[in-house]
């Protein structure tokens, strides 16, 4: 055990990956320096520049590179910058880390993790703030993993560069300072929600910096009477339907709340399959479908807050459940 | 050191080029019908969906490959049943891959345009202009790390050299040194557009060495000239020498997929090209009429039984369809 924030946490993983396995590699824009947010700290002192690898500003070829490198044999860990930055290299994540192993007829794997910090960045404006995790979910072959405390960074990238397949990894682009305890013994399964707090009024659905603005909501709903119990989904796919599911028919009201744009977002996933498979009733809280504003109450108009995740909540509680 | 073109290479390149046509010709007939582009109505054909001939482009594959052993890794193109042929690939695996069979290369999944051999090294070829530069510079940033003298080769075409992957993928490769010849198998026509009029500069070979890839041009219908051109620049990237480009111009002698006409071509003009047929070329310079004439005959009878088979071949079953495609979440096809 051991206290760490979010950044550190992953170094410590990858870390761990790099003297297990000798086919870990890193391959992207300032890695060698430690990453823009200190995500790879000391690895390139470690591990020198051939497997700590410094790119151009070439995302196209970094991930594309990545894709090569895993069908030759490497597991590469893919650094983007930013999710927003990723869509330079759509085509080789979406077209060809995704379908390789399945249009060449499983003659080879495509075993990489890309790290795409995902999210609000304030003051960053609308090419620096998405959170897009439902367009990779959309896509057959890639695993979304969204981790949102230092001991989840830890464990869900150790079992991400476990796993084989293409990980999308979606660290939050704020969340980088955030400390905790560190086990690494303790290990996280791909595809495991966790409940972050019990309760039994209404169910939080939630992922990423969002479960930190559910938990504080479950604190000011706590003082209104009204009890919130909060699932960190952890992984979007294949998202744990099971967790929800059994939550829902214990609370009977469920709210999915996430920070990107409501429309269309991977709440409406869950409430789709809420709808289909329990009789709970079900709100949706993301952002507006306007890009993230650069001036303070523009970008405010984009942020979930606890306050608003309470509101929703309260109001879901007014509506009598279906069933019960 | 370069080993010598001596009367057996000659014959083994004719034979590789041979062997493509056979199975570009049969390719192109099983297919007609199969897509609906280009005015074309789907119908009962073997081979379903674009089929991207390369007919009188086999001197590159064959006078390229020929210098390639199992162990170095190739990328290929939409256009790649060729370069498939010439690194080693089965023609009855190949064809039954085309008619979309079990047996198939891809056991189905991928059909022409993504055909693959990892056992013979071919990484696959790909839907996506220059999308296989990327991967190629991958792959040979893994086989540099692991050490040794194998090679990747990168097969693309001329219209690649306008996408942004071109520039990034040359970079990397040189800033990395990395043992990969890039081939731009300039066909001169991007879809059906004529390449050079949606290219500034000069060309492929001028781009690469600005960017400090250095290479050399070759006509691409001279398989001969293509194997020369080809083994010097490879003894160079085996000794370490980082990349290299080839640039060999020749023409595409079908439309852009099998079922397209070309009627937007200049008939004149292209009744002159394909008098450069590669296999002719090769023939005027080999004496061995009789041998040439007993390599013809062999190649249609490989592709005859390999039709045979892939005819025959057992289709494969739906559930393949939910294998190979990811294992976490595995089974989580509908949510």
């Amino acid at each position: 055990m051991a206290r760490m924030n979010y950044a550190q946490a992953a170094c410590a993983a990858l870390e761990d990956a790099m003297r297990r396995d000798e086919r870990v590699v890193v391959v992207g824009e300032d890695v060698g320096r430690g990453g823009i947010f200190g995500q790879y700290r000391g690895l390139q002192p470690a591990f020198g520049a051939a497997r700590v690898i410094d790119t151009p500003i070439s995302e196209a070829t970094i991930m594309g590179a990545a894709v090569g490198m895993a069908l030759a044999g490497l597991k590469p860990v893919v650094e983007m910058r930013v999710v927003d930055f990723a869509l330079c290299a759509i085509d080789e994540l979406v077209n060809q880390a995704a379908k390789a192993r399945y249009m060449f007829g499983g003659q080879g794997r495509v075993g990489m993790v890309a790290r795409l910090p995902n999210g609000l960045w304030s003051g960053s404006a609308a090419q620096h703030s998405q959170s897009l995790e439902a367009w990779f979910a959309h896509i057959p072959g890639l695993v979304v993993v969204a981790p949102a405390t230092p001991q989840d960074n830890y464990a869900l990238l150790a079992a991400s560069l476990a796993c084989g397949d293409p990980v999308v990894y979606l660290e939050h682009k704020e969340l980088w300072g955030l400390e905790g305890e560190v086990a690494p013994a303790k290990s996280a399964k791909l595809g495991e929600a966790e409940i972050a707090r019990p309760g039994s009024d209404v169910t939080v659905v939630t992922w990423s910096r969002t479960r930190h603005a559910a938990l504080e909501a479950a604190d000011l709903a706590e003082k209104q009477g009204v009890s919130l119990e909060v699932i960190d989904l952890r992984t979007i796919w294949p998202w744990d339907r099971d967790a929800v599911l059994g939550s829902a028919a214990r609370t009977g009201r469920v709210l999915i709340a996430h920070e990107a744009v409501q429309v269309a977002g991977f709440g409406a996933e869950i409430a789709a399959t809420l709808a289909e498979e329990s009789s709970a009733r079900v709100r949706r809280l993301g952002a507006p479908r306007v890009p993230v504003g650069y001036s303070q109450p523009l970008e405010d108009e984009s942020r979930i807050t606890p306050q608003a995740i309470v509101a929703a909540c309260i109001e879901l509680r007014r509506a009598r459940p279906a069933h019960r | 050191m370069q080993e010598a073109l001596d009367a057996e290479r000659a014959l083994a390149l004719y034979r590789t080029m041979a062997r493509i046509r056979a199975f570009e010709d049969a390719a192109e007939e099983a297919s007609l019908g199969g897509v609906a582009a280009f005015g074309a109505s789907l119908s009962a054909a073997k081979v379903r969906g674009p089929l991207h001939l390369s007919t009188g482009q086999e001197a590159v594959a064959a006078g390229v490959c020929a210098h390639l052993r199992t162990s170095d890794l190739l990328t290929s193109t939409h256009r790649g049943h060729g370069h498939t042929i010439a690194k080693g690939a089965s023609l009855e695996r190949m064809m039954c891959e085309l008619f979309g069979r079990a047996p198939g290369t891809n056991g189905g999944k991928g059909g022409s345009m993504h055909i693959a051999d990892f056992s013979v090294g071919m990484l696959g070829a790909n839907g996506v202009v220059a999308a296989g530069i990327p991967i190629a510079v991958g792959a040979a940033h893994a086989l540099r790390m692991r050490g040794g003298d194998d090679v990747v080769t990168c097969f693309f075409g001329d219209g690649a050299i306008n996408r942004g992957p071109f520039l990034e993928g040359l970079n990397w490769a040189a800033v990395h040194a990395l043992p990969i010849l890039f081939v731009c198998e300039d066909n001169r026509w991007a879809a059906t557009t004529t390449s050079e009029s949606t290219t500034a500069g000069a060309g492929a070979l001028a781009r690469a060495e600005a960017i400090g890839v250095p290479g050399e041009q070759a006509d691409g219908n001279d398989v001969f000239a293509v194997w020369e051109a080809a083994g010097r620049l490879l003894v160079e990237i085996r000794k370490g020498g980082g990349p290299r480009l080839l640039h060999a111009i020749t023409y595409r002698v079908k439309g852009h997929v099998s079922v397209d006409a070309a009627a937007y071509r200049d008939a004149a003009k292209h009744d002159k090209e394909i008098e450069r047929d590669p296999l002719v070329i090769a023939a005027q310079r080999i004496a061995k009429r009789d041998a040439l004439e007993a390599i013809g005959r062999e190649a249609r009878a490989e592709v005859a039984a390999a039709l045979r088979i892939a005819h025959e071949a057992p289709w494969p079953e739906a559930k393949a369809a939910y294998t190979d495609v990811q294992d976490t979440g595995a089974g989580r096809w509908r949510g």
